[in-house]
């Protein structure tokens, strides 16, 4: 069981669902993130005051996965989510502990 | 301090330039008493007391929402209810003002120009809304009028100006000022600056246009200001320079990034603004006649040329026009036509709100970051410059072909058709600028020592939407 962290465009996000819906993927949890990487900020000019925006928005993904799914889920996402310009964003593979489903109690790839 | 110290200087000049008028116009009053004889008082007009009681309406508007919008979608997330409670808790404080003693102390004595009166501050005459609200005459209910408008009615408008002048100085202050020092300053700024300048410019005072009153140095001071250009505009804009220069600047600011909230809300708010304004300079006529219609083309010209050539400048200047500037520049040629409005041609209009547009960029984006003032949100930078400007380029373009005739009886106006209204018009603005520049300088100070100007620094980062008002204007559940 792993956790794919995925930090992408938020254009691709629509793409992206589909597709993973498209290979099985049940469920994902999504949020607003800003952050930077190789993406340089850029500069916003209010009434002639210059502003550096360093933290660029995006979307962050994440998803959980059974260990053989894990590959599979990577490569949908990498192929969706990718213009092959600087800031399409990155994936993590993260092992997991635990899920629980509240519910239900079930734990483990069940709870997914 | 040196703002201050050349402030004190002009104010000090005016105050001695306006004290040795008064005296002048005593000798003018006695000649000019018996000219007029009481004239009945004129029927109520039907069609003009709709206009004006849409354009009372139209003018509270551009308080909340226009103002509260406008402002508080520049200022941080932790501010944005602190600014619109600013604005909504002037709607109601000075509206409570007015109707207790701000209209007479404004308007009070009629006729005009009884010599016991005075050139200086209104009368008690309408104190708690007496000889304004109507009453039982035998078997019939009259109205005190003025013109062709129920007194009430005139009353309602000027109103809607005495709540959106204070308005505009939260701006200068925004995002560090204790709001309890703000209410008793909007009190005492009412009051002590408000209400004489009303009286002085629209009142038959010593600033009015065609008063023998406003007289100095056999000088006529006389100034034409159609809708508020010194009333409203150059005396909040100075007040709010004062404001920023006493109160100093807010924590971190050139720092720590202050960019607008929300700039959404900034749009909605200037749009509100414009249409509100509308109200503000054609209901300025006080009937629903050609004036109007003179001064809500000049309105919606120099509003659409602003909005063209500030974020023309920036175009040029930085490569990209922003919203924010055409916004400020709608707002930038609306202050600056005020005082022209019911006076000059549809091109004269399109040029000042173009040149308004411009000036006021330069002053916003060049002199503040050069003098370095935190004038927050810029009421110095579009209501002072652009206040002055347009009441000195009425002067310019103010024409008797464009007013009505009782107005202009006849003669020349603005210099490009041979008048000799441009002195007094810069007579009239120095002399708004250094009355409101040294009691708002003196306010602040009292206020300073007794009742603190500013939040703690604790207060200040927290925010003034939890720090005054116990609330967040943004929550998440």
């Amino acid at each position: 069981m792993k956790k794919v962290e995925a930090i992408i465009r938020h254009f691709k996000l629509e793409d992206v669902k589909t597709a993973l819906a498209e290979q099985g993927i049940q469920g994902m949890t999504i949020s607003e993130v800003r952050g930077f990487g190789r993406q340089k900020g850029h500069t916003e000019m209010y009434r002639g005051t210059e502003y550096t925006v360093d933290f660029v928005p995006k979307v962050k993904i994440e998803v959980i996965v059974r260990n053989e799914d894990v590959a599979k889920t990577v490569s949908t996402i990498m192929r969706t989510a990718q213009t092959g310009q600087i800031g399409d964003g990155k994936i993590f593979v993260i092992s997991l502990d635990e899920a629980v489903r509240i519910r239900t109690g079930e734990t483990g790839v069940d709870a997914v | 301090m040196r703002f201050v110290r050349q402030g004190l200087i002009t104010c000090i000049a005016a105050i001695v330039l306006v004290s040795s008028a008064g005296r002048l116009v005593a000798f003018q009053e006695e000649e000019t008493v018996a000219k007029e004889a009481a004239a009945p008082p004129a029927a109520i007009d039907k069609g003009d007391n709709a206009w004006m009681l849409v354009s009372s309406a139209l003018v509270l508007m551009m308080t909340a929402p226009g103002l509260a919008l406008f402002y508080s979608g520049l200022v941080r997330k932790k501010n944005v209810l602190g600014v619109m409670m600013q604005c909504l808790f002037l709607m109601g404080l000075m509206s409570v003002i007015w109707a207790l003693y701000g209209y007479s102390l404004s308007f009070g004595g009629s006729p005009k120009d009884k010599p016991e009166d005075s050139a200086w501050i209104g009368t008690g005459e309408y104190l708690f809304m007496q000889n304004v609200q109507p009453e039982l005459v035998g078997s019939e209910v009259v109205y005190p009028t003025e013109g062709t408008l129920p007194r009430l009615t005139h009353m309602l408008f000027q109103g809607m100006f005495f709540i959106i002048t204070p308005g505009l100085i939260c701006g200068a202050f925004a995002e560090r000022m204790k709001f309890s020092t703000m209410v008793v300053f909007s009190i005492l700024w009412g009051t002590l600056v408000y209400c004489p300048l009303c009286h002085w410019v629209w009142d038959n005072g010593i600033l009015t246009f065609g008063s023998p009153r406003a007289v100095f140095g056999g000088m006529n001071t006389g100034a034409l200001d159609f809708a508020g250009g010194t009333v409203v505009h150059i005396s909040s804009g100075a007040s709010a320079l004062i404001c920023c220069l006493v109160m100093g600047k807010r924590l971190g600011y050139l720092q720590d990034p202050m960019p607008p909230h929300n700039l959404t809300y900034t749009v909605i708010g200037a749009t509100m603004l414009w249409v509100g304004w509308f109200g503000f300079n054609a209901g300025s006529a006080l009937n629903a006649g050609g004036l109007a219609s003179t001064a809500f083309t000049a309105t919606h010209f120099a509003a659409a040329a602003g909005t063209l050539t500030w974020p023309l400048m920036e175009w040029i200047t930085h490569g990209k026009p922003t919203v924010l500037g055409a916004c400020s520049g709608a707002v930038a040629g609306l202050v600056c036509i005020t005082p022209a409005s019911g006076f000059v041609q549809p091109m004269p209009a399109l040029l000042m709100g173009a040149v308004a547009g411009v000036v006021c960029y330069l002053s916003v984006a060049k002199m503040k970051p050069k003098f370095g003032y935190d004038d927050s949100l810029d009421a110095f930078g579009v209501h002072g410059v652009g206040g002055t400007l347009g009441a000195v380029l009425t002067g310019v373009f103010a024409t008797k072909q464009a007013t009505d005739y009782a107005i202009s009886g006849g003669n020349s106006l603005g210099i490009l058709e041979g008048g000799s209204l441009l002195v007094p018009q810069i007579i009239a603005a120095g002399i708004t600028w250094g009355y409101a520049v040294v009691v708002t300088f003196v306010l602040l100070k009292v206020l300073d020592l007794s009742m603190g100007l500013r939040v703690s620094q604790q207060e200040e980062v927290q925010g003034l939407d939890y720090s005054q008002h116990g609330e967040e204007g943004y929550i998440f559940l």
